[in-house]
């Protein structure tokens, strides 16, 4: 007892953890009082209550619109009738009153028509009115094992099989002029760029769509430095592991490993949007777009083998079984991103996803950078920035070929 | 619109990457102009009002177009099948006909669950249905117990400073003050009475109107009678009306349909007070009925289905039901009536 008062300077009798927990302590008390005097000296509202609801995702079955809302103000929302093309709608809700952040289904009854635009009102008990729009009615897909199937094969051929194509270009690789490796090397980091880029505009995007409360397009930001931060700090813990036990050398396979993580992560991405375009009936799954996407992929394979074409020998099983693993790991998010996409789409979750997205391929550019430099050291050197400049066209040429 | 829409698009499609191509989607949700294309829309269901039929059986059932639950009656302080045959005559006093009316403030249920902030003359909307003969001396003692200035402004004849428009007589009754409108009832005809305060078309919108009968000094002959305006409701104040009814409540009639005897002179007094729509009508099926524009003649002009009515106007319809069953009347604006100005008669 004496020891422990004698410790801090003036001879508290606290323990240190209590100590750090006494203004937490006070805060839950002051909150406490404000709520249980209902906020003194505050008053009445002055304001109107504010309704707010986001359509999160539109279902349309026979007869039947259904639209999955949150309630992304601060108030409560009540709809009371349902306005659909200027006609009231019998609908059925599970809840009368939303609070914030509440989420629910309403189950519009309406006889829509195949291919015509549907302006739905939700009138509250106030009389606001939350629109949302149908574009172009078509009947939702039910998530049968044929539809799932239907998404796998998508995601095989969008993903998968691409970026596996362009991994063959590996025995190749290892042929040519090591110059012309750096040159692949800075085409790699274009060609990620124009992804990073893509991937930000997609989830702002997509964010301003979703429940703001949940931070719209700072979901984004938020994802892009979560990912980069968590990429950074697993590969400096590797690498210290790496130093302690033996240098192994593993730098150029690393590497490919966070070019095909960052990649499989925008394909993740791309899946959400291919996933959700197609549940609500505005994508024709057609040969043009597999071809094209295929074109635009290939492309991904050649970045993430790049890194390996100059390094050390490993024996072929292990080469291949790697190559395998890096495949999957860039390709088959794809196909997860297209089951999601297509039967749980939530706009502020994929936002979320481009972020992360967005953050792993900063994170490898960062990476793969270093190794652009010339002899004198020169990071932008004529080589390099023929590569990036190679890179980015060859993504902007093949990206015209697909348009979802 | 449009062209922001187009705009965007050929971005996307430059930009070229797939994902971001679907991106545009939502965005076009928000960017292209929503057009009504109901008129379509009710070809393409064939006749979908039928269903409004057996009105609380249909209610539940699916596919019906309608609002759905019950207004509160009670809670509102009038009951739309009331209002139809309520005719105010006020009372006689030293050869004066005079009525009390007070202007307030009244929040009122206008579809099921959906609350209107009205204003209101004797708590009401519409207003009590004044009903007078011609040639009487009429006194009206206006008070206004809202928070807003106020005035009340018949059609008919009479000299100005009872005209009950800001800036001459009395001119806007400041809230807690009042003042006596007086004139004599003519002509006869159907007319009616509104606040013209401004903004105009807010201090009519919310509920401050009802109908003004003159008789003629003959009389009519003897009818079933019933008061129907025609009225909306603006409830999100886009300058667009969310609800359209007559008397009020969105679809009272068709939940619960206006009983008439069959073969029995049935006398409709009709006004249109709609804001923020050009015009509005009244159909009525399997029937025809004569038409009195703005009651001002006993001869009627035409007989028809279907009368059209612009803002301010009002006609008398005199028919008989040769048939028992469930006739229902509409505007034949499709668009308000689907937004809840349909009913039914229901011959006896």
């Amino acid at each position: 007892m004496e020891a422990r008062s004698a410790a801090p300077p003036r001879g508290t009798r606290l323990p240190g953890w209590l100590a750090g927990l006494l203004p937490l302590a006070l805060l839950g008390i002051a909150i406490g009082l404000f709520v249980a005097l209902d906020a003194p000296g505050l008053g009445e509202r002055r304001g109107v209550p504010v309704e707010k609801l986001a359509v999160e995702r539109t279902v349309l079955r026979p007869g039947e619109i259904d639209l999955h809302v949150r309630n992304d103000g601060p108030d409560p929302v009540a709809v009371r009738q349902v306005i659909v093309n200027d006609g009231f709608a019998s609908f059925s809700q599970s809840s009368d009153d939303l609070g914030r952040l509440g989420g629910d289904t309403i189950r519009v009854q309406y006889p829509w028509v195949k291919g015509q635009a549907y302006e739905l009102k939700l009138l509250t008990a106030t009389g606001a009115t939350v629109d949302h729009t149908i574009e172009a009615a078509a009947e939702s897909p039910e998530g049968g094992a044929g539809f799932l199937g239907l998404m796998g094969l998508i995601g095989l051929y969008v993903g998968v099989i691409p970026v596996a194509i362009g991994m063959v270009w590996l025995p190749w690789l290892r042929t040519i002029d090591p110059r012309w490796i750096q040159f692949l090397m800075a085409l790699t980091v274009g060609l990620l760029a124009f992804l990073g880029i893509d991937a930000v505009l997609e989830g702002t995007e997509l964010a301003g769509e979703g429940a703001q409360a949940f931070g719209g397009a700072a979901l984004v930001f938020v994802g892009a430095v979560v990912a980069y931060l968590a990429l950074a700090g697993v590969g400096a813990w590797v690498s210290n592991r790496r130093t302690e036990e033996k240098q192994a050398g593993a730098g150029p396979w690393r590497l490919a490993f966070l070019v095909a993580l960052g990649i499989g992560l925008h394909n993740l991405g791309e899946g959400l949007a291919i996933g959700s375009a197609y549940a609500v009936g505005s994508l024709a799954i057609g040969a043009a777009l597999v071809v094209g996407f295929a074109l635009h992929n290939t492309t991904e394979g050649l970045a993430i083998v790049a890194p390996v074409a100059k390094g050390e020998e490993v024996g072929a099983a292990t080469r291949l079984r790697r190559l395998i693993g890096l495949g999957v790991l860039a390709g088959a998010p794809a196909i997860l991103g297209t089951f999601i996409g297509a039967s749980a789409f939530d706009t502020s979750l994929a936002a979320f996803m481009f972020g992360l997205g967005a953050g792993a391929i900063a994170q490898v550019i960062v990476q793969i950078a270093p190794g652009l430099r010339d002899r004198a050291g020169q990071l932008l050197n004529p080589l390099a920035v023929a590569g990036l400049l190679t890179g980015l066209a060859l993504m902007y040429v093949t990206g015209l070929l697909v348009s979802v | 619109m449009s062209k922001l829409w187009s705009k965007k698009l050929s971005r996307r499609r430059l930009l070229g990457s797939a994902a971001l191509g679907t991106a545009a989607l939502p965005v076009l949700h928000e960017t292209v102009p929503h057009q009504s294309i109901h008129n379509s829309l009710a070809a393409a269901t064939g006749g979908g009002n039928g269903d409004h039929g057996s009105a609380d059986t249909a209610h539940r059932g699916a596919g019906h177009r309608g609002t759905m639950g019950k207004v509160d009656h009670a809670a509102n302080g009038f009951d739309p099948t009331e209002l139809l045959r309520d005719f105010d005559e006020g009372r006689v006093r030293n050869g004066v006909r005079e009525w009390e009316i007070v202007a307030d403030d009244k929040e009122i249920e206008v579809a099921p669950g959906v609350k209107y902030a009205a204003w209101t003359y004797n708590g009401r909307v519409p207003g009590p249905t004044l009903r007078a003969r011609e040639g009487e001396r009429l006194r009206i003692n206006f008070i206004n117990a809202s928070s807003h200035p106020h005035t009340m402004h018949f059609h008919g004849i009479h000299r100005d400073v009872h005209d009950g428009i800001p800036g001459i007589g009395a001119g806007n009754i400041a809230p807690g003050k009042s003042t006596t409108y007086e004139f004599d009832a003519s002509p006869f005809g159907l007319h009616h009475y509104h606040c013209h305060s401004t903004p105009l078309a807010d201090h009519i919108a919310k509920g401050l109107y009802g109908m003004f009968i003159v008789d003629p000094k003959r009389g009519r002959p003897k009818a079933d009678e019933l008061a129907m305006v025609m009225n909306g409701f603006d409830t999100n104040f886009d300058r667009e009306n969310e609800v359209y009814a007559v008397n009020t409540v969105a679809f009272e009639y068709a939940r619960k349909p206006i009983r008439v005897k069959r073969g029995e002179l049935v006398r409709i007094y009709l006004l249109n007070i709609l804001e923020f729509d050009l015009m509005n009508s009244f159909h009525i099926h399997a029937n025809f009925f004569d038409v009195y524009p703005t009651g001002t003649s006993l001869e009627p002009t035409e007989l028809t289905d279907t009368v059209i009515q612009g803002q301010g106007q009002r006609a008398i319809l005199e028919l008989r039901f040769p048939f028992t069953g469930k006739y229902m009347f509409h505007a034949h604006v499709s668009e308000f009536a689907e937004l809840g100005w349909m009913g039914f008669f229901e011959v006896v």
